[in-house]
């Protein structure tokens, strides 16, 4: 390995040599493989790549004092160099389109192009969240079709639509069932979370004020009903439970545990990041969950973007369902629909926790979820989820002889097989054995996620992966299995085939370079 | 079913591998008396591609698309012109089909135009660093709001009245559970902004100041000086914009004293949607806070070959490592839209960003000065960029209704705004962006005319 290069070769720039490399090129292009600059490097001030000059004017402005004195610093480029700098770029970019992205908790499932296609229809792209009610019902349509799903398939009384990514619906979840226990003059401060929880939970829970306790777990992976029950008293606000859990397992107790829950005077949160397993399948509200939020970008198909929008509504129950946050849609006698807000929810929805964000939610992505719902159909989505959990089974029942399974003896997983590193040669970890499958072209899985195992890989394939495709991926597992149990070397150095090799994460945390300055001297 | 891959011959072939007799035999965790043995009662069965996407069409015919009416909404959210390339780019599958870049051997892609865009970012807010992005603009004030808490160790906030009515309204929700004690106010029906009656309510307190940078009703506060009170009480100012164009022809709040900037960024490449999915736009200008800010963050390193690449980063600060200890709950950036962003502002550059400015205020300025002469109508702004209020004598909520019984967009009632002062019901709140035609405009004012009683 080279010593680590402070400024760092950059695209643009002649390669002097790099050590040990075949064929090196003096652009360090690699024929489809094009380096690119940065739009700081390669742009300028006085490039652009939209119709200019507007109409000149000379009438006096009404900015006053206030207008810009020095130069704003934002290099432009023109149209065909915009194309080529992002299509440069898309291409170091893994992607569903390219390959398989067995990414554990995180639902990584084909994106359709009809949902593309259906929210650029204008009536939904170009519409503005405050024009008058009349011309919006199709939009607001929308909403309340999406919501009428979500609410059936999982056995709801209402859904609050508005949260934009889960991590938000599950802070509306909470803050509703605060709002609901602080109705009832009942200040409880705990809120109880197993140790195998997403990071989110904990973070939430903290933000609505309140402090969290671990709930233990029993030795199959799941929560151990009877600690939980000698845990629960007057001071528990809630539980937040994931189900199925994040070590694939379908929580056995969980009508129980809300039984338990409830008769001790707190409430279920249920984190629905994983409601891909068991959409059509089991509904939520059968087990006793008082709020879940439905990621739309993981089981519903929107797009994940590289990070983002998410959407996140959040399906409540009876006792919640009156703290729900504006906006709302609701349908008047007459059949049309209304967005309940500030200004007429004191006859609607006086009891409402408040605003969680300025608009609608995100509509963009309601669109797509429901086209996606409409394509599969109830019975669609029932056989996605058997898919699913057929495809983890499969996978996990053919790489438990050579990666351990800790709960491979728990009965069959849900949407998603966990493993741990035990058995590996010693200095050889988990993350080797990821950065070997960025090589074999795969996406890594979810890496030491849940805690609760060493060394976890988390792999979920979702329902619309191939059976040759995951065979594939069960040939290159094995074999890398294989070499880090035998302790090959090459797979420390690994990706030896990916645009850049490792990256020091140390380094750009130790002295962070955040934005673009100019180059000194 | 078009999105299912497996065959039944696959499925069977899968089942023996895994010794189960069924998929219903995978279930069999699930309690039998609640599990579901066919479909969802009570909802539709699968439906073609063809058949789909004619409902949908159904649906969306029956809005009124801002194209296809002369369109004066903003109050948050503005249409601007996207060139058609930003829309195909995002739409290519490395970009659209990836996931966060938690694994940056194979996402430098994402990793870089983060990087771009919290640059165009920094600079166009004046700027020190730039998050990668947040939900929208009205959480990302919330999180100003906190950040700013955390930072003076003080819990109270001071609103101005002029700030967007629903970022407010997020402030208030949210301090509810955190007890930051809010203080608001209405806006005052002046000229200019109330920045003394603003500047009167800060006292040594208070944690931050928060103000719309230009205002609810367009007016332009003097930041400046609002600062200068601000800093002097030991207050953080945080400023918000919701229209990013504006920043092309007025001063970056950064240049103007303000420690946190925020915004909303929708305007830029993302288009109208509704209300979302949009971008919160979250900057400071001291660099040395950096530890203190919510949300992802990417930076500049080197790979092991020497090579310059891009890392997420800080990410101490964050829940999946941090857990109840986080700066925020945020797991999500709003990635797409930010490309979306950075891509229409890598083709606007500084002398598009400037020019697209210009235009905008040309045709305000017009669209106002025509409106004025609308018998019973009066401009209440003494300075505005591409947003100004109209008093009128009438509610114009309901003249709001009448504009778009006749075919036009006409702009936002402040009475739906600010529901609970009744002084505020004769505001007609009017955007003008490079959007509308004088031929628009003319047709606002003449249909005004008829609909003012």
């Amino acid at each position: 390995m080279n010593q680590i290069n402070q400024s760092g070769w950059k695209p643009g720039t002649p390669v002097a040599s790099i050590d040990g490399e075949k064929h090196p090129t003096v652009t360090g292009n690699k024929a489809l493989m094009l380096e690119e600059a940065l739009i700081f490097e390669i742009g300028d001030a006085d490039t652009y790549g939209v119709d200019l000059p507007y109409t000149p004017t000379d009438l006096p402005g009404r900015m006053g004092k206030f207008t810009r004195k020095g130069e704003i610093g934002l290099p432009g480029l023109s149209e065909p160099q915009t194309v080529r700098h992002y299509t440069r770029l898309s291409r170091q970019n893994y992607g569903i389109d390219l390959g398989f992205f067995p990414l554990g908790s995180c639902t990584m499932k084909h994106n359709p192009r009809l949902n593309e296609k259906v929210a650029r229809m204008p009536g939904f792209l170009d519409v503005h969240p405050m024009q008058p009610i009349d011309t919006v019902q199709g939009a607001l349509g929308v909403i309340d079709e999406l919501a009428h799903w979500l609410i059936t398939l999982t056995g709801m009384q209402s859904v609050a639509m508005s949260p934009k990514a889960g991590a938000h619906g599950e802070l509306c979840g909470i803050l509703c069932i605060r709002a609901a226990l602080e109705a009832r003059g009942d200040a409880r401060k705990v809120v109880l979370v197993p140790e195998s929880a997403h990071g989110t939970n904990p973070a939430t829970a903290a933000f609505a004020g309140y402090s969290t306790e671990d709930i233990p777990a029993n030795k199959d992976g799941r929560v151990d009903l009877d600690a939980l029950k000698a845990r629960l008293g007057p001071d528990v606000a809630a539980v937040m439970i994931t189900n199925p859990n994040t070590c694939g397992l379908f929580e056995r107790d969980m009508k129980a545990i809300s039984d338990a829950v409830h008769e001790a005077g707190g409430l279920v949160y249920c984190d629905g990041a994983n409601f891909n397993a068991i959409m059509g399948r089991v509904r939520p509200g059968d087990l006793g969950i008082d709020a879940m939020h439905i990621n739309l970008h993981k089981t519903f198909s929107t797009p994940h973007g590289g990070g983002g929008p998410g959407s996140g509504p959040v399906v409540l129950s009876e006792a919640l369902a009156p703290f729900a946050p504006l906006p709302f849609v609701e349908k008047a006698k007459d059949g049309s629909l209304r967005l309940i807000e500030e200004e007429n929810m004191e006859e609607h929805h006086a009891s409402t926790f408040g605003r969680m964000t300025a608009f609608n939610g995100q509509m963009g992505m309601f669109t797509r979820a429901l086209t996606y719902i409409l394509s599969h159909g109830a019975d669609g989505l029932r056989q996605a989820a058997g898919d699913a959990v057929l495809n983890a089974n499969y996978i996990l029942r053919q790489l438990e002889d050579v990666l351990h399974a800790p709960f491979g003896a728990s009965g069959p997983c849900m949407h998603e097989a966990l493993f741990g590193d035990a058995g590996f040669a010693e200095g050889f970890s988990t993350l080797d054995l990821a950065k070997g499958l960025i090589d074999e072209g795969f996406h890594p899985m979810t890496m030491y996620f849940p805690l609760v195992v060493h060394g976890a890989m988390l792999i979920e394939p979702t329902e619309t992966e191939s059976k040759a495709g995951i065979d594939q991926f069960i040939m290159a597992m094995r074999s890398l299995a294989q070499r880090a149990k035998d302790g090959d070397e090459a797979l420390l150095t690994a990706p030896h085939h990916a645009p850049r090799a490792r990256l020091d994460e140390a380094h750009a945390a130790r002295k962070p370079r955040l934005a673009w300055s100019e180059p000194e001297g | 079913m078009r999105y299912l891959p497996l065959t039944d011959t696959d499925r069977t072939a899968m089942l023996e591998a895994v010794g189960a007799p069924s998929i219903d035999a995978l279930f069999a965790d699930v309690p039998s008396d609640l599990y579901l043995n066919g479909p969802v009662e009570g909802l539709p069965l699968h439906a073609t591609e063809m058949a789909v996407e004619k409902h949908m069409r159904r649906l969306s015919k029956k809005n009124l698309a801002a194209a296809d009416a002369p369109f004066f909404i903003g109050a948050g959210a503005y249409r601007h012109h996207v060139p058609a390339s930003v829309d195909h780019l995002i739409q290519r599958g490395e970009f659209l089909t990836a996931y966060t870049p938690y694994q940056p051997e194979i996402a430098q892609g994402t990793l870089q135009m983060l990087f771009e865009f919290q640059s165009q970012v920094a600079r166009l807010y004046g700027c020190a660093v730039a998050n990668a992005s947040m939900y929208d603009g009205s959480t990302a004030c919330w999180e100003a709001v906190a950040m700013a808490s955390r930072v003076t160790r003080k819990k109270r906030v001071v609103l101005s009245g002029a700030l967007h009515p629903h970022y407010a309204e997020v402030v208030r929700t949210m301090a509810k559970f955190t007890e930051d004690e809010i203080a608001g106010s209405a806006p005052s029906l002046t000229a200019l902004p109330d920045d003394d009656g603003l500047i009167t309510r800060i006292d040594d307190n208070t944690a931050s100041v928060v103000v719309q940078y230009p205002d609810i009703l367009g007016r332009i506060p003097d930041l400046q000086k609002i600062a200068d009170a601000a800093h002097a009480k030991g207050a953080k100012l945080i400023v918000v914009n919701t229209e990013p164009v504006a920043l092309g022809a007025l001063e970056a709040p950064g240049n103007l004293g303000a420690d946190i900037v925020v915004g909303e960024g929708q305007a830029l490449g993302v288009g109208l949607q509704f209300g979302g999915p949009y971008l919160g736009l979250f900057a400071i200008t001291d660099p040395k806070l950096v530890r203190q800010m919510p949300g992802r963050l990417c930076g500049e390193t080197v790979d092991a070959d020497g090579k310059r690449g891009f890392v997420l980063t800080l990410s101490t600060r964050e829940q999946h490592i941090r857990r109840e200890k986080a700066t925020s709950n945020i797991c999500t950036n709003s990635g797409l839209c930010a490309l979306a962003f950075s891509i229409h502002m890598t083709l606007l550059g500084a002398k598009g960003i400037t020019g697209l400015a210009a235009e905008n205020h040309r045709l305000a300025c017009i669209a106002a000065d025509r409106l004025a002469k609308v018998p019973g109508v009066t401009v209440l702004n003494e300075n505005f960029f591409n947003e100004f209020t109209l008093m009128l004598d009438v509610d114009a909520r309901q003249i709001v209704r009448d504009l778009a019984d006749k075919g036009v967009l006409g702009g936002v009632g402040l009475g739906k705004l600010f529901p609970d002062i009744d002084g505020l019901k004769g505001g007609l709140l009017v955007t003008v962006t490079e959007t509308a035609s004088l031929e628009d405009i003319e047709t606002l004012a003449t249909t005004l005319e008829e609909v003012l009683p």
